[in-house]
């Protein structure tokens, strides 16, 4: 490891790991180019590691059919101002090679169409969490992680249980997931992983001024978030959808097997083939219970 | 002093490693070996008081030589023996697994609980990882219900009913530790069996039996008492403290439950939380059943009303609403107290999907990649190097279906945690 461990970590040094939505359909679509966006997402990168020296940030790229790492912090090579812009050079054209990397593999894929492509936010928050792992096993004294999402497109709902797993996972190692949705529709996933582990959740009205929305926002280190009044969001919606109709229910009967939602009563479940043996009576409550 | 020079490499666990290979050869090192592997917290000497068991870390190689255990590999080959069991177990048949579970622990409360084999007793050891094993317990099975029973002076005795809220449990478990007399496994199975026939059919009935005395004293024939609760179902397991008693492995075997016995703390620690994870459920011991399950939301922010739980006034959008009866309610999962419709959110279904789609366990592998794949050299996961040069054994796994190479580490965290493999999720299927 680096020899960063000798020195002394307060509560405020942060590790950031930055999930950037890397799909071609959003960012041909979208009124914010790519470009500046990225331009945006340096600065940020930037302003992080200026707040304290040993501050580090990991940028993973989640593309449509694979997700990548694309700059690490740690492996910048001297500080100053030559091997800044040397690094942010390289990391420029790294992120450039992964979307044609990334382009030539959904070519190749028939099932991906505009309409339906979703970015893989599963598959990088996976590779976040691994990275996380990684530094907390690196000692006692590491920095505080924490995951911020960029995230433009639209949910991928065959991701659901992989997205659900992940946020499970960062609850139980205590690791945020903030989100800033760049895209124009609210991401059902990223409200729920923000909530439940403690993240903030925005969706900034002026994309133009986005590097302030980060640098005001999601800049601060975890210690230092007790002090500042953050966007809340008020609650979030858990009503579960059916799966035959994918509607949102608020009342619905669940397989006692495989825990599969229906909205109407049926006599087989179609996900893991039980049959039911009868209808079961509204009350379930025990007949001894005293309240 | 020793003159430690070696201890300028900073802490974590990859100082032990790298200074036993300069040491090797010099015993009276070994302390000094402890030293820098601690970091800077405790001497050699004053651990010892510290109850640390120093000596165990070491082990002699081949020309009787000390050198400290590897311990990265050998908590990864427990693991992995863990796991092929776990998914042998499961894949040997279609077994489903029982997500609803019904489980009373019964807590051995009896004279042999104040033996201080285990520091302080073993009661309060039992009582500690018991307090884990009911957090960990509700975060994997969300939709469970646990509850207590004691044994003491004979007598079996209800501690708490069984309910969907873990801190309840713990408070009454931590409340009253006092132990005395005999224990009867009888009249304990007796107690539990009574309770579980209330339950609804489509819960798994279980029990967990935390053991330590090594005889049971009971009223009448225990073995009708094994023959009433297999009729009825119920799965005992029965995590020893002592020593190996035959009634007990014949009621777990006779239930399809698993006996166990601890030899230390630590290991009752793993024993108690290999039954947090749903056990493979004998399909035909569960009716499969549709329950009606209300998904609330959060009320206006305007409305004030009086919860259902604690009677005690709230806003409208501290708690939630019972899609039913609109009543308040503050927290979830529970059952609403004026309708009895259970209500869940739907993270904590989804708590539960793990357990129906498991990471296919990872092959190992040892060879090192050609030298023309540039990312081979890396743990797909958390980009470590996988390859340390000069190191023994270049022990690593690969997934069967995306073929991407991770670390120990990373398998043990994407199998125990995760549950998903981040390989699979970075590739987009080619038949959606």
């Amino acid at each position: 490891m680096t020899s960063s461990h000798s020195k002394l970590y307060s509560d405020d040094v942060s590790l950031v790991v930055v999930v950037v939505d890397t799909n071609p359909f959003f960012w041909a679509e979208a009124a914010l180019p790519f470009a500046n966006f990225f331009e945006h997402l340096v600065h940020f990168v930037n302003s992080i590691l200026l707040l304290n020296h040993l501050n580090r940030v990991v940028v993973i790229a989640a593309g449509v059919s694979s997700c990548a790492y694309i700059f690490d912090s740690s492996d910048a090579t001297a500080p100053g101002g030559a091997g800044v812009a040397a690094t942010f050079d390289k990391t420029k054209h790294k992120v450039k090679e992964f979307i044609d990397q990334d382009a030539l593999a959904t070519k190749g894929n028939s099932s991906v169409d505009s309409n339906n492509a979703a970015s893989l936010l599963s598959g990088a928050l996976s590779l976040a969490l691994c990275y996380i792992q990684r530094i907390f096993r690196s000692g006692t004294r590491h920095p505080q992680p924490r995951i911020l999402c960029l995230q433009g497109s639209r949910d991928g709902p065959e991701q659901y249980v992989a997205v659900m797993n992940s946020i499970f996972s960062a609850q139980r190692s205590m690791v945020p997931i903030d989100s800033c949705i760049v895209g124009t529709q609210d991401s059902a996933f990223l409200q729920q992983a923000s909530y439940i582990t403690g993240g903030v959740y925005l969706k900034p009205q002026e994309l133009n001024g986005l590097f302030e929305y980060l640098a005001a926002v999601f800049a601060t280190d975890l210690h230092s978030r007790t002090f500042l009044r953050l966007p809340k969001t008020l609650g979030v919606d858990f009503r579960a959808s059916c799966f035959c109709h994918k509607k949102t229910i608020d009342m619905g009967y669940v397989c006692s097997v495989c825990l599969s939602i229906f909205c109407k009563n049926q006599k087989k479940c179609s996900t893991c083939g039980s049959e039911f043996s009868r209808v079961m009576p509204d009350l379930n409550s025990m007949p001894d219970q005293s309240k | 002093m020793y003159g430690v020079g070696g201890s300028g490499v900073g802490g974590g666990f990859n100082a032990p490693s790298t200074a036993a290979g300069r040491r090797r050869n010099q015993d009276e090192d070994d302390e000094e070996e402890e030293d820098s592997a601690e970091g800077r917290v405790l001497e050699a000497w004053e651990r010892a008081y510290a109850d640390d068991r120093s000596w165990e870390a070491l082990q002699e190689d081949e020309s009787g030589l000390l050198r400290p255990i590897d311990t990265k590999t050998l908590v990864h080959a427990q693991y992995r023996r863990r796991l092929l069991r776990r998914s042998a177990a499961a894949a040997a048949a279609r077994i489903q697994k029982g997500l609803i579970r019904y489980l009373y622990i019964v807590i051995d409360l009896s004279r042999a609980a104040s033996e201080t084999d285990y520091r302080p007793s073993r009661m309060a050891v039992v009582a500690k990882h018991a307090e884990a094993f009911i957090r960990e317990f509700f975060d994997q099975n969300p939709l469970s219900h646990v509850g207590l029973v004691t044994i003491k002076d004979g007598i079996s005795h209800r501690l708490t009913d069984i309910g969907g809220s873990p801190e309840s449990q713990i408070k009454a478990l931590m409340g009253k530790l006092e132990c005395s007399g005999d224990s009867s496994l009888q009249n304990a199975l007796e107690l539990v069996h009574g309770y579980l026939d209330h339950v609804p059919s489509y819960g798994h009935k279980e029990v967990l039996i935390l053991y330590s005395a090594l005889n049971t004293c009971d009223p009448g024939d225990i073995m009708e008492t094994i023959e009433k609760c297999k009729k009825s179902k119920i799965r005992c397991s029965v995590i020893g403290l002592a020593a190996e008693i035959f009634v007990c492995k014949h009621l777990c075997e006779e239930t399809g439950g698993s006996y166990t016995v601890a030899l230390d703390e630590s290991h009752f620690k793993e024993l108690l939380l290999e039954h947090a994870p749903p056990p493979p459920a004998i399909a035909e011991y569960a009716a499969a059943n549709l329950i009606k399950m209300g998904f609330p939301q959060r009320g206006a922010e305007d409305l004030i009303s009086i919860c259902s739980c604690h009677k005690k006034i709230k806003s409208g959008a501290e708690g939630y609403i019972c899609p039913r009866c609109k009543v308040n309610v503050c927290e979830l999962p529970t059952e609403c107290r004026t309708c009895g419709l259970t209500l869940v959110s739907s993270p904590h279904l989804a708590r539960s999907y793990h357990h129906l789609f498991p990471v296919a366990p990872f092959d190992e592998v040892s060879f090192i990649p050609n030298r023309g794949q540039k990312g081979a050299q890396n743990c797909f996961g958390c980009q470590q190097n996988l390859f340390k040069p000069g190191s023994q054994s270049n022990l690593h796994v690969r997934c069967p279906q995306c073929k991407q190479h991770f670390c120990l580490d990373c398998d043990i965290y994407i199998h125990e945690s995760l549950h998903n493999c981040p390989g699979c999720e970075s590739q987009r299927s080619f038949s959606s």
